[in-house]
């Protein structure tokens, strides 16, 4: 075989496997969108599920399932921007962050029915929290955590360093020049790491269904428990209560993970576009 | 202008961290107040049970608007459980309590079928119940072995803890183990799915939720019904049951005595369960409750 | 009021301290994680036995039998048929992404692969239910629920895991490198195989084994495409029980030492998971020193 000819094979191979990649995305996407979206109106989104989701809409699932969201960023973004603060500006590379790294690079590979028989057995039963958006939402965070460390400290590593050296030329404390020059300039990027979390958190099941359970009724107090949509769409896919309610749930959901998806994309593009 | 953002961003989060503690200690002041205002009930377990506790709280709460009704899954397993520790005000369980988990308080709130389901491709129309138990223990494995043709069979059981499984182990299986090499699904609808998509299956559910996806057959001659059941021709039922820690009092009993009211059992009857009253007659549980809730209005 | 030098110095301390509290949040809750499961899981493994329990195939825990060894097996022979089926096709997809495609087509290309990861895992189960499941019952026989069907759909799952660590490897490869094995005479594929990928060899690895790692944890697309069955799968076709799905599967219902056996289930999840990720950093670490 010539080299010529092993390149041609090769390239074949490498383009028919990118691209079979990508059908496969595509399909995905349009078998969601195709089966789901005609099902999806104003009024599916705004009633709540009746006779166990055969009728009705998600509007109790989608207020669960932004309830959960809230909640866990609430407790994940200050421990995971603190967390890359802390990697970045307030020590030097050494033991600690490598143990610190490591421990995030742990968390993140902990499979997410690890962390619901956590919640599960922490806050649900030891704690007594039982099934509610707390439990559901202090579990969850932990799953986001990595996610936000990791975004959180490439933005702040790209903050270029003469800002620093100009806040302590002017006197600035490090604390002043934490809030003032970094965490401003890096916000993009962190928040391009929150809005792809929320991606991940919104898709999740594992966690949610041991630690939110699995009421359909809408949450109101944070002991309240609930049905997230992935939830929701696992429990009518699943028992066949109502494919076309299925399909719409999947085509709700499926939908706001591109429009974040795409969102965060355009976020750090922009952001990468200002530094440089 | 970022620094704007940030600052924005923090005031939201403190916004909705202030809200959440404030729904927070608003729960606190609710359940010192139980008894005023609205009220709320949880039940938890069974999830064959599930989707009729939900129907019969959607309707009572209909009735009632002031109170608040969640139904939780987790099994029949777990809804003793729960009842036991006082978790739930009300566990429910799909079969009879073992021995070890009496003490509880019973009220059967209606009779369910279990009803052998096949493809409604498959000719089969009866098994004995000896074949049954061929096919579950992993003797029987073609369909070829029942006349039918060359093919394995797609054997699909619950899992271990479901209240289906539970009785069906107690009535079909009797001392035999079911076949560890069977499908194991983990819900009455998801066994339905799969024998609706495969022709080569045979599962079990819930009597009240076959339909025409799939083809009830008859064991020992007898053909799943709510006749064949109150006749007791067929002998494969088991109970619903409520289970609360003592004998229930205030809104639990009020609501149990709606689930047990001919309007409740109506509800039940037209889902595909068998009524308990015909079986055992109207609960004095309710009779006592009915004459002082009569006097008051008086 | 001025602050003087001395305040703002022991301010600065306090909020380093604060920080470095924070900062420990990862590792207490990782801590925390197995500490919980272990005081759950633990005890029963004692009472059972270790042998009985990982060397057991018997599972029947309403009548006592609590062994796990049908589901390490599946467990395993599901990793390694996902990255079988995940592996090669991601690496694929990555060469072509690094060394092939043009800027233009890498600035789309990367971004919707990246889209497979945000897709929910029961949409994949789903998918694989409605589309996968009927083909390989109907052309390859079985139940259809399978060890095959877990494996292409997990393949695919790790796809994003797969790609976007050996792209990040790929690029890190100097391009001194590149220009060198060109101006020897090599081809664009050449230098890719011979000198490229060589380059990014750890860096792959890591990628690999991550990909491994989230096979072995994924639990709700499996629950819905294994067919959950307790016995060692003999073919690729038939149905199999992982560690995830036994406990995601059983976990509503059970009570007493039931649950603890879940719980202990996840003790040996969490070191297979555990392991998986130590062997990935010491991979990434081995090229760092480079």
């Amino acid at each position: 075989m010539t080299p010529k000819r092993a390149e041609h094979i090769a390239l074949g191979l490498m383009v028919s496997g990118a691209f079979l990649a990508l059908a496969i995305l595509l399909f995905i996407i349009a078998v969601i969108m195709i089966k789901g979206l005609p099902h999806v109106t104003l009024r599916f989104l705004l009633d709540n599920p009746m006779d166990m989701g055969r009728a009705g809409g998600i509007f109790s699932t989608i207020v669960s399932t932004i309830y959960l969201l809230v909640v866990s960023l609430i407790i994940a973004i200050p421990l995971g921007v603190g967390t890359a603060i802390y990697l970045t500006e307030y020590t030097v590379e050494g033991k600690v962050t490598k143990i610190i790294r490591f421990g995030t690079e742990c968390l993140a590979g902990v499979p997410s029915i690890i962390l619901g028989l956590f919640g599960f057995i922490l806050f649900v039963v030891k704690m007594g929290f039982s099934w509610c958006v707390l439990s559901g939402g202090i579990s969850l965070a932990i799953m986001i955590l990595p996610v936000i460390i990791r975004t959180s400290e490439e933005a702040i590593k790209a903050v270029p360093q003469s800002y620093r050296d100009v806040n302590e030329v002017l006197g600035g404390s490090k604390w002043q020049g934490v809030i003032r020059l970094v965490l401003p300039n890096a916000a993009p990027g962190i928040l391009t790491g929150i809005i792809l979390s929320v991606g991940r958190g919104i898709g999740e099941t594992a966690v949610v269904i041991f630690t939110l359970g699995t009421s359909l009724r809408t949450p109101f107090s944070i002991f309240d428990s609930g049905r997230s949509m992935a939830v929701h769409f696992y429990i009518l896919a699943q028992e066949g209560i109502s494919m076309k309610n299925a399909y719409a749930t999947a085509a709700v959901l499926v939908f706001s993970i591109l429009i974040i998806n795409i969102f965060s994309y355009y976020m750090m593009h922009r952001f990468v576009k200002g530094r440089t | 202008m970022a620094a704007r953002l940030v600052k924005g961003a923090l005031t939201f989060v403190c916004l909705i961290a202030l809200a959440v503690g404030a729904q927070g200690c608003r729960k606190k002041k609710k359940s010192q107040k139980t008894g005023r205002g609205y009220t709320s009930i949880i039940i938890a377990g069974s999830t064959s049970v599930q989707p009729f506790a939900e129907k019969l709280a959607e309707m009572y709460m209909v009735k009632y608007p002031n109170v608040i009704i969640n139904v939780q899954g987790g099994g029949s397993t777990a809804g003793i459980r729960s009842a036991q520790m006082g978790i739930a005000n009300i566990g429910t369980s799909s079969r009879n309590l073992h021995p070890e988990e009496k003490g509880l308080f019973e009220i059967p709130i209606a009779y369910d079928g279990i009803a052998v389901i096949v493809n409604p491709k498959n000719p089969l129309k009866n098994l004995s119940s000896e074949t049954l138990r061929a096919i579950y223990a992993g003797r029987i494995l073609n369909w070829k072995q029942l006349g039918g043709v060359d093919h394995r069979i797609t054997t699909i059981t619950r899992e271990e803890g479901s209240g289906t499984r539970g009785a069906f182990e107690e009535l079909v299986m009797e001392k035999t183990e079911i076949d560890p090499g069977c499908i194991v699904e983990d819900s009455n609808g998801s066994v339905r799915e799969l024998v609706s998509t495969d022709p080569y299956s045979i599962g079990y559910i819930s009597l009240g939720l076959v339909n025409k996806q799939v083809k009830a057959i008859a064991i020992d001659g007898v053909f799943p019904s709510v006749q064949t059941i109150k006749e007791r021709r067929y002998r494969f039922y088991r109970p619903f049951l409520f289970l609360t820690k003592k004998k229930p009092v205030g809104l639990t009993l009020h609501f149990i005595c709606y689930v047990l009211s001919p309007e409740g059992q109506r509800i039940l009857a037209k889902e595909g369960l068998i009524p308990v009253t015909i079986i055992h007659g109207e609960s004095t549980l309710c009779q006592q409750q009915r004459q002082t809730s009569g006097k008051k209005k008086k | 009021m001025p602050a003087t030098a001395a305040d703002i110095r022991k301010k600065e301390k306090i909020i380093q301290r604060v920080f470095l509290i924070i900062a420990f949040s990862s590792l207490f809750s990782l801590f925390l994680i197995a500490l919980f499961i272990f005081i759950e899981g633990f005890p029963m493994i004692m009472k059972v036995g270790l042998k009985d329990f990982l060397l057991s195939t018997r599972w029947s825990p309403t009548r006592g039998h609590y062994g796990i060894f049908a589901m390490i097996v599946s467990s395993f022979w599901v990793t390694i048929g996902a990255l079988l089926f995940g592996g090669p096709l991601g690496l694929m997809c990555s060469i072509f992404l690094v060394e092939f495609a043009s800027a233009r087509w890498r600035a789309i290309i990367k971004p919707a692969l990246e889209l497979l990861a945000g897709i929910p895992s029961v949409v994949y189960g789903f998918l694989g239910v409605v589309y996968l499941v009927p083909l390989v019952r109907d052309y390859l026989g079985g139940p259809g629920l399978s060890l095959l069907t877990s494996c292409i759909i997990l393949g695919i799952m790790i796809l994003p895991t797969v790609i976007s660590i050996s792209v990040d490897a790929l690029v890190a490869v100097p391009n001194s490198y590149r220009e060198a094995a060109f101006s020897l005479g090599g081809t664009r594929w050449q230098t890719t195989y011979m000198v490229t990928v060589h380059a990014a060899k750890s860096g792959i690895i890591t990628a690999l084994v991550l990909g491994m790692g989230r096979a072995v944890g994924e639990t709700m697309a499996v629950i819905m495409i294994s067919g959950n069955a307790l016995k060692i799968p003999t073919s690729i076709l038939d149905p199999i029980r992982t560690m995830t799905s036994n406990i995601a599967l059983e976990m509503g219902y059970a009570s007493g030492m039931h649950r603890q056996a879940l719980f202990a289930t996840g003790i040996v999840l969490f070191f297979f998971v555990m392991a998986l990720n130590t062997i990935a950093t010491l991979f990434a670490r081995r090229k760092a020193i480079k």
